[in-house]
């Protein structure tokens, strides 16, 4: 193991992809017990930058210095042992071992682990920073904020005392949000430096000492967060100022598109995951659901697109029973489907992006005739959707899980609002996203809504629902708790609701 | 569309590294077995182009190669692994030879489809099982097409050691395990009098084309392209992700079929034993190198075709077991591959350059 990094300077760093200049002469510097958050819009180089001093890619030009050392970073492993850890937005732990197991995994140089002696360590490790983990518990039992803790306890027992966090909390429920935040403080507070990677500006001002914002892959401001504001940050990264987006116009439902009558489906794990929902979505209305995720939302979507089984209940689509029809019926009969894995659901990666555009449509006229796909009309068609959706890309050939998140995410809306659906279900469709992008998000959700679709957005974005929803329910442990129009709905009530407890929030309301 | 020919030439540079990796290697097992790897690898490369029967040998051999290797590629692409062209391709043969023989009086533009359709289904069928018992039983198709190889070999070698066996070698008391001869106007015509090069060939390299359009530039192969690369997202999208592995596996199968039918209709003109000739392993290997694109299968199979020639000349030249080619074709397997990894990442060579070369790119950066 090094020493301990009291000073990281990336300098001139240039990374360069085909088509594309992913970093250009970016600069960041980082001192002990500093926290640096890295702000920029989606594809701005920020997670580039990052694996580049994880050693998973070699800049163009550019180099890194530790403690005024130039160092060659060739490989994560000789990140790790230069006190680098890095938490993915993707975890890499073993489900089917325990939380100890996966934190040696890779290390032990003995044939034999001696479990006795790291579970020790992990639990000093742990009762130093204030992370309540079990080492005993297997991986598959912890929810999404427990495997991430687990990913920090892993960098942490491999003596990083520098962390880097791509986007940790994207994936997490507010609360859980809240733990990282602390858990984040306190380790800074003890020394460690940490990079944090956030598109979430509240959480940038309460944990960072400064913000280095990327802006099409250059440092374009680097501030000391006391002397900054969200609305300033906000104005760096995306170039002009920001007006969240509300709901405007009348709402004024028309006839019901998609009803669930009493449904249950199974999870995963074989327990009911829908435990008798009913729900009634009409034209020009948008209803959200709210809720802690893991409490049936996947399910619920699934069950609506015909990709998971209902075991009781009845679904109705624009008019039919669509309870045992097959995705591609249901797709007929004019379903629209942002799902909540938009890399591996909504796209095919090594698929290009006008491949991925016609996905759902590629045997229909215009696109097929006769067995055959129509080029010219397939890239005119994709050429005017990239342009229409603002999606950064060099060509129409560039496979998509070349791009970044955010620009996945407008690759699906473009093909799924396209399609011109009667009901769109929209799972998360924001995370990951930049203000921009998820402004832009809104804009075309409403945008929607008014021109009739009938769209069940699922988030756990409060402000999010109250800010584009007509109504509000709010899903708990499989069943529908209540539904609240939004001028009822609170964030005090909506968390009441999301915590099981009805009641008190009846009371109230 | 520069980047496009820079990726292209990259790739032919990958592989052919890969090709001398797996010869180099496989020069240390030659060493080995105490031969001079310069005398049997110059036998084994000059041979084939030497003169018209080494070229027409090679064209010869890479007629199934291709035809196996289309299969492979459409099932690769699909996202099924099929290592039982062997029995497909004998399934093929012994379907051809049965209707072929069993109406001998039926004219030529008849029977010569009908054969060539029989051998399809035959593999087809076959390759089918497997598929089916992916789909709706959740079988490895490596483990299940391995097994069908051997069950398929078992049936075949049956049948024409008992029911089809040539009604002369009974008489004669010969019993050599061989079909009787297809009637003679269904023989494949020679391209070059003299030599055993036929229009199979012409056949294979039209079919190349057909598979590339059928994968990129239809409907049916955009679905099957989509079920291979992303399973999920297909079935997201309204895609019958299982009735499009069977369908993979049944094409794949019927291309191996037709591997065994030009065998039967264009070189020995019945089912005889060690027809499949390992050609339904090579196929993999072909398909591999030809990066898994059916126009790119073609230059691999010709390539293996010679390479294949090549042994049996070097086998004779310098007493080395023909069997050695199964080693540099393992060889080359691995060494293609594992290039894969190298074209997906780019930094891998980089970091690989940094680890021999240290320091010394260090200073500047880069520029
Ligand atoms: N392996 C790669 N090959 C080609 N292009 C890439 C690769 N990785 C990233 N890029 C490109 O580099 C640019 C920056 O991507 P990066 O993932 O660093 O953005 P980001 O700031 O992390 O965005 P997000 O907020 O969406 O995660 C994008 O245009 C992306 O398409
Ligand atoms: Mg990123």
């Amino acid at each position: 193991m090094g020493e301990k990094i009291e000073h990281l300077e990336m300098r001139g760093i240039t990374k360069r992809f085909p088509g594309v200049l992913s970093n250009n002469k970016v600069n960041i510097q980082l001192k002990t017990g500093e926290v640096l958050a890295i702000l920029g819009e989606n594809g701005a180089g920020k997670t580039t930058l990052m694996n580049i001093l994880y050693g998973l890619y070699q800049p163009d030009a550019g180099k890194i210095l530790l403690n005024g050392k130039s160092v060659r970073i060739n490989s994560p492993s000789e990140a790790i042992e230069l006190g680098i850890g890095m938490v993915h937005q993707h975890f890499m732990l073993v489900p089917t071992l325990t939380v100890c197991e996966n934190v040696i995994l890779g290390l032990s140089k003995n044939f034999f682990m001696d479990l006795k002696t790291a579970a020790k360590r992990i639990k000093e490790i742990t009762d130093t920073y204030g992370l309540a983990i079990n080492p005993d518990a297997y991986v598959w039992q912890l929810s999404v904020g427990e495997q991430q803790r687990v990913e920090i306890v892993k960098a942490l027992y491999r003596g990083a005392n520098l962390l880097i966090l791509d986007e940790p909390t994207a994936v997490l429920t507010p609360q859980e949000a809240n733990d990282l935040i602390q858990l984040l403080k306190n380790m800074s507070e003890k020394g460690n430096s940490i990079i944090l990677i956030s598109h979430k500006l509240n959480e940038v001002m309460a944990v960072s000492d400064r913000v280095t914002v990327l802006r099409d892959g250059e440092v374009c401001a680097d501030v000391n967060t006391r002397e900054t504001s969200q609305e300033e940050l906000a104005r760096l990264m995306v170039g002009r100022d920001m007006a969240p987006c509300r709901r405007e116009g009348a709402f004024s439902p028309g006839k019901p598109v998609l009803e669930l009558q009493d449904v249950f489906a199974r999870g995963d794990k074989g327990t009911d995951a829908l435990a008798g929902v009913s729900l009634r979505i009409r034209e020009g209305e948008i209803l959200g659901i709210a809720g802690v995720s893991g409490n049936g939302q996947k399910e619920l979507a699934e069950v609506i697109a015909g990709l998971r089984k209902t075991s009781r209940g009845k679904i109705v689509l624009n008019g039919k029973e669509s309870t045992q029809m097959s995705p591609s019926r249901i797709i007929e009969q004019g379903l629209g489907y942002i799902p909540e894995d938009r890399i591996h659901v909504g796209t095919i990666p090594s698929f290009s992006i006008w491949e991925n555009l016609i996905l759902k449509d590629h045997h229909q006229p215009p696109f097929t005739k006769h067995f055959l796909l129509q080029n010219r009309t397939i890239m005119s068609h994709s050429s005017s959707q990239v342009e229409k959706y603002g999606i950064k890309t060099p060509t129409l050939e560039t496979p998509t899980g070349r791009l970044s998140g955010g620009n996945i995410q407008r690759v699906v809306l473009a093909r799924e609002i396209t399609r011109k659906p009667v009901a769109l279900v929209a799972a998360y469709p924001t995370r990951g996203l930049d203000i921009g992008a998820t402004e832009y998000l809104h804009s075309k959700l409403l945008e929607a809504r008014s021109n009739g679709i009938g769209v069940l957005l699922i988030s756990e974005d409060l402000e999010e629902l109250t800010n584009v929803c007509d109504r509000i329910a709010v899903l708990y442990e499989g069943r529908i708790m209540k539904v609240i129009p939004v001028e009822e709905a609170d964030e005090r009530i909506l968390g009441l609701l999301m915590a099981g407890i009805a009641e008190e929030a009846q009371v109230q309301a | 569309m520069s980047s496009n020919y820079n990726g292209v030439f990259k790739q032919i540079m990958v592989l052919i590294s890969a090709l001398v990796g797996a010869l180099l290697v496989g020069a240390l097992f030659l060493l080995l077995a105490k031969s001079d790897p310069v005398k049997a690898y110059g036998v084994m490369f000059s041979g084939p182009f030497s003169d018209k029967f080494g070229i027409t040998e090679t064209l010869v051999r890479a007629v199934p190669l291709l035809l196996v290797g289309l299969g492979i590629v459409i099932s690769f692409r699909s996202g099924i692994i099929n290592i039982g062209a062997e029995g497909q391709i004998l399934a093929g043969a012994i379907g051809a030879t049965a209707v072929a023989t069993s109406l001998p009086d039926l004219p030529a533009v008849m029977l010569l489809p009908l054969v060539f359709l029989a051998g399809a289904t035959c593999g087809g069928l076959w390759g089918g099982i497997a598929g089916w018992l992916k789909a709706r039983l959740s079988v490895n198709e490596i483990l299940s097409t391995v097994m069908l190889n051997q069950i398929a070999l078992q049936i075949y070698l049956f049948l024409i050691r008992g029911p089809l066996i040539d009604p002369k070698e009974v008489s004669y008391g010969t019993g050599v395990p061989q079909t009787a001869l297809i009637p003679e106007h269904i023989w494949l015509s020679k391209l070059i009098p003299g030599t055993r090069i036929h229009s199979g060939l012409i056949f294979a390299l039209l079919l190349a084309v057909l598979v590339y359009v059928f994968l990129w530039k239809t409907s049916s192969g955009y679905r099957m392209r989509a079920v291979g690369a992303g399973p999920e997202a297909a079935r997201y999208a309204g895609i019958r992700v299982e009735w499009y592995l069977v369908l993979a596996m049944a094409l794949a199968g019927g291309m191996a079929g037709l591997a065994g039918v030009v065998e039967v209709a264009g070189v020995h003109h019945r089912s005889l034993e060690g027809l499949s000739a390992g050609y339904g392993f090579s196929g993999i290997v072909a398909a591999l190198f030809g990066r898994l694109h059916p126009l790119g299968t073609i230059p691999a199979s010709v390539l293996f075709g010679a390479l294949l020639v090549g042994a049996d000349m070097m086998q004779r030249a310098v007493n080395i077991p023909a069997a050695m080619i199964m080693v540099i074709q393992g060889l080359v397997v691995l060494f293609v591959v594992s290039s894969d990894y190298f074209l997906q990442n780019p930094d891998f060579g980089a970091r690989i350059k940094a680890k021999l070369f240290g320091e010394k790119a260090d200073g500047e950066g880069g520029k």
